[in-house]
């Protein structure tokens, strides 16, 4: 049995506090849904667990059984049985989904040779295209491919919590039960404890929660049972104001650089 | 030097043209950012029999052995400094004429590559023995051919010289080595591959010479109608490493592709320099150059696409990007357009940055290290091109050669940063 816990989180992006004090704590295979308005901070947190660079930590400390993971960079917060789960997948160009996975095993001592079976399996299971396998990472596919990609990478590897930031964004009907039945079948099979951000209840009408929480205006205002979700279904967030956004251009604004290899005349 | 006479003619024709022209200066367009200034001829001497440097010393190399083992079937051509030549092998399509035998027939060498500046009329007058590779048309598998030049002889200049001619509706596959020691020596290659109509020819120039060795190298080219050349370049030694390409779309239908990887390392320099020429309708040019800069190393890449009036329903890409590993190394990328015709599909990108953030990212979040992360990164970013070799299979040998590379980048580096923090401590 492994616990997450989150406590007093503060970040800030380009100076601007967006975290303002999270407090969640996840047990091994629990599963938690963040839900919340546009701008509430629920992609900083992701981030900011996993050490994406462009996020400042203010506070707080994020402990997986007690050894706090905000001082370690992000292979060993991953090394540690933390995974990311991510809303935009990134390209990687001439690199495919086994040397990295194999490079990950490697550096944390398992067997590499492995690696071609389990994912073969993994994406069997998620119905993951095994042609894509040997491509370069996250190339030319779909957005439900990218996301049951992410599925086959959480399944090799492990982890023993996963954030999940926005996974159902992009996704089809079969490809978000896919991804949603492997999830839950990891929070029983190995214990996985699931952090589930996301802005729409789509998501959990297939990964079913044990606890949701609406984080707002960078706090978690509330936290309940299920039934939460069906709530904010029917009123929406109108009780938690949307007057906080994330800094303009999203992502782009956490600091980092424009593709230096974008083709100027695509 | 042997040859025949017509040949000894050819050479004094061209001794005289290179004592009555300058050499090159950063001054002509076409040398600008290049090393050219630095070069001291009198430091180098050809090598001959009779002459003060003899060519004792052997040449081996890992991934030389690996790209041989790779092509077990090719005719092989080992070209010794001194002229000699010795070939294994054999295809029924094709023939290797060493035109300094006895008897060797004439061959229009320089009809493609002309001489565009001093040093190429220099390869004429001293190339020890210049080469022709005919290929036919043949049933089955491509006729490969690899061409091996080892240089290891302190103040050696070499004058390789190859022309390579696909017949009408042939196939051909040609690989060229350069392996070197760690000489100071000047290794001047030129290199004229013809594709008649129809014709098809994959060639890959390897340069793996000493991190003292400079190379001056000319690559032509003319395709002829329907005719397709990919042609790569792997330049990965020496101390300044200079390949210039002249890839002519000469007949209507012609295809050219030209692919480069290019890894400099330590105080390296590779200075590409390519001309995308088209001189016919519906001709099209397609070229890939991806180059990795680290430590204190620099890189230039200049590019011209020219289409001639007349040259109608042309197409022509460019693409350069550099990675550029570490702060002390330095990338440059300049590509240029002239279009003298209307109706032409035209595109050129050329990128220098450092290894995206993100890409980094992504791969740590999987719980890669920074520093695997990083190679996986740079490797994959070269592997686009290795992927589009026309040579497939050396291209495994080519991976482990970027890979050592890449360890020795990573090496150099942690030396450097070890002296700088000495000398801050100090």
């Amino acid at each position: 049995m492994s616990t997450l816990v989150i406590e007093g989180l503060r970040a800030t992006v380009a100076g601007r506090e967006i975290l303002r004090g999270v407090d969640l704590t996840v047990h091994s295979g629990e599963v938690h849904a963040v839900m919340g308005p546009n701008g509430a901070g629920k992609s900083t947190l992701s981030h900011v667990l996993m050490g994406r660079p462009g996020y400042t930590v203010t506070g707080g400390q994020v402990l997986l059984d007690g050894v706090d993971l905000l001082p370690l960079p992000t292979w060993k917060r991953a090394q540690a049985g933390l995974f990311l789960g991510m809303q935009y997948p990134i390209e990687v160009p001439g690199v495919s989904l086994r040397d990295v996975l194999a490079e990950a095993f490697t550096a944390s001592g398992r067997d590499a040779t492995q690696v071609p079976a389990l994912v073969g399996a993994e994406a069997a299971r998620v119905g993951f295209d095994e042609r894509f396998l040997l491509r370069s990472m996250n190339a030319d596919l779909s957005g439900g491919e990218r996301k049951r990609n992410e599925t086959v990478q959480l399944g090799v590897l492990g982890p023993r919590f996963a954030v999940l930031d926005e996974i159902d964004s992009g996704l089809d009907v079969d490809a978000l039960r896919a991804v949603s039945r492997r999830i839950e079948a990891a929070t029983t099979e190995s214990g996985l404890g699931v952090l589930a951000i996301t802005h729409y209840t789509r998501l959990l009408k297939e990964l079913h929660p044990d606890r949701v929480h609406v984080l707002s205006k960078g706090r978690i205002v509330t936290s309940a049972g299920p039934e939460l979700a069906d709530e904010l279904e029917s009123t929406g967030y109108a009780g938690w104001a949307e007057d906080m956004e994330e800094p303009a251009g999203g992502a782009t604004a956490a600091g980092r650089p424009p593709d230096p290899f974008a083709d100027p005349f695509a | 030097m042997r040859g025949p006479s017509w040949l000894g003619a050819l050479r004094s024709a061209a001794f005289e043209r290179y004592s009555s022209s300058p050499l090159p200066t950063e001054a002509a367009e076409e040398w600008r950012y290049s090393r050219i200034a630095e070069l001291d001829l009198d430091r180098y001497a050809p090598v001959t029999d009779a002459g003060p440097i003899s060519s004792s010393e052997t040449v081996s190399d890992p991934v030389l052995d690996a790209i041989l083992s790779a092509l077990p079937d090719a005719v092989a051509i080992e070209v010794g400094m001194d002229g000699t030549v010795a070939v294994t092998g054999h295809h029924p399509a094709v023939a290797v004429t060493d035109l300094a035998a006895d008897n060797s027939p004439e061959a229009p060498i320089g009809a493609i590559a002309g001489e565009p500046d001093a040093l190429v009329s220099l390869n004429l007058a001293l190339a020890a023995a210049p080469l022709v590779v005919d290929v036919g048309r043949s049933s089955g598998a491509v006729p490969t051919v690899i061409v091996v030049h080892r240089v290891g002889t302190n103040g050696a200049a070499v004058f390789p010289r190859l022309l390579v001619r696909v017949a009408r509706n042939a196939d051909a596959s040609i690989v060229e080595v350069l392996a070197g020691s760690d000489v100071e020596s000047l290794v001047v290659p030129v290199t004229e591959l013809q594709v008649d109509d129809a014709g098809r020819l994959a060639y890959v120039h390897v340069q793996m010479l000493g991190r003292r060795t400079w190379q001056i190298a000319l690559q032509s080219s003319a395709v002829g109608r329907d005719a397709t050349l990919t042609s790569a370049a792997i330049s990965l030694g020496c101390d300044y490493a200079r390949m210039r390409t002249d890839s002519a779309l000469v007949a209507p239908g012609s295809t050219g592709k030209l692919l480069a990887v290019y890894f400099a390392d330590g105080h390296q320099m590779h200075d590409l320099r390519t001309n995308q020429d088209h001189r016919a309708p519906q001709s099209t040019s397609d070229l890939y150059f991806k180059g990795v800069v680290a430590n204190r190393s620099r890189s230039v890449y200049t590019g011209l696409i020219r289409v001639e009036k007349g040259a109608r329903a042309t197409n022509a890409f460019q693409t350069n990007r550099n990675l550029v590993l570490h702060e002390g190394a330095h990338a440059d990328s300049v590509p240029n357009l002239e279009i003298e015709d209307n109706d032409v599909r035209c595109s050129h990108a050329s990128a220098v940055g450092p290894i995206d953030a993100d890409q980094l990212f992504y791969l740590e979040s999987r719980g890669v290290p920074t520093e695997a992360a990083g190679r996986l990164i740079a490797l994959g970013f070269l592997d686009e091109v290795l992927d589009r070799l026309p040579v497939p299979a050396i291209a495994a040998p080519l991976r482990l050669a970027l890979a050592a590379k890449l360890d020795e980048a990573e090496s150099i580096e942690a030396s450097l940063v070890g002296v700088a923090e000495r000398e801050v401590a100090g």
